[in-house]
């Protein structure tokens, strides 16, 4: 399959002890495992299985992804800004590639 | 034996619901277990700490925008740790778990699942004292979203 793009929408700046939304999304088709392809045979399972927030190596948020999150997985989720830094946005997939995306804020 | 109209659709009635029982019964089970696995078997509290966001009617299974909301201050010692997301009526019944952390600020979140069928989801949190809450949302699908 075409390689998955991660697109992320998180906010630059923030105010101290502002809590922040984040967008994230990557394509992918999440393919479920129960479904039959054209042959009648089960079209195997290939999906994003987890997804992770960290803030300045800190965890902010995580998700283990089971085959009922839609394709193309988008997830929003908050954070309380208290320093500046940089968010690290981690997804993994079935077939063992990681995908990464680096996200600059300004805090204060 | 002559029956008239409203017998005949009480009897019917009656036939769809023994006929759906048993296949009812067996995927709540599996939600049941999901649920006993997620809390090790401590009592699930279904209550308005949960807030469980979702469409009441998905025309398009394959794509439901879903939210959850825990009313918690996200302190660290007062916070929500896990969030499990179940559909009853999917072939698996497992959809999601969210990991908060009292960095989250607030525990909010939103995805967008698949629905095979008109159906409960269910949320169930795991508060950082060790009680666990729970919410459910019906949703009525159109199309169902697990492909064929």
């Amino acid at each position: 399959m075409a390689k998955s793009k991660p697109r992320v929408k998180a906010p630059k700046k923030a105010a101290v002890g502002e809590i922040v939304t984040i967008k994230t999304l990557i394509s992918h088709k999440m393919e479920s495992g129960l479904r039959k392809g054209k042959d009648g045979n089960l079209i195997p399972r290939s999906i994003i299985n987890r997804f992770t927030a960290e803030f300045n190596g800190q965890l902010v948020f995580a998700v283990d992804i089971d085959p009922a999150i839609s394709a193309n997985p988008f997830l929003e989720f908050t954070m309380k800004a208290t320093e500046s830094g940089e968010f690290t946005f981690t997804w993994v997939d079935d077939d063992g590639s990681v995908y990464t995306k680096k996200s600059k804020m300004t805090v204060g | 034996m002559k029956l008239n109209r409203r017998e005949a659709l009480a009897l019917g009635a009656g036939a769809l619901f023994i006929s759906l029982t048993p296949f009812r019964g067996a995927l709540a089970s599996l939600t049941e277990d999901e649920i006993k696995a997620f809390t090790g078997g401590a009592a699930v509290v279904e209550d308005d700490i949960v807030t469980l966001t979702a469409p009441e009617i998905a025309e398009n299974g394959n794509t439901v925008p879903i939210g959850i909301s825990v009313d918690s201050p996200m302190t660290a010692d007062n916070y929500v740790k896990r969030v499990r997301i179940l559909a009853e009526g999917n072939p698996r019944p497992a959809v999601a778990t969210m990991y908060f952390s009292p960095l989250s600020g607030s525990a909010e979140a939103s995805t967008r699942m698949r629905l095979a069928t008109t159906q409960n989801i269910i949320a169930v949190a795991e508060l950082s004292d060790g009680t666990y809450h729970m919410a459910k949302a019906e949703v009525k699908v159109t199309i169902g979203g697990c492909g064929g």
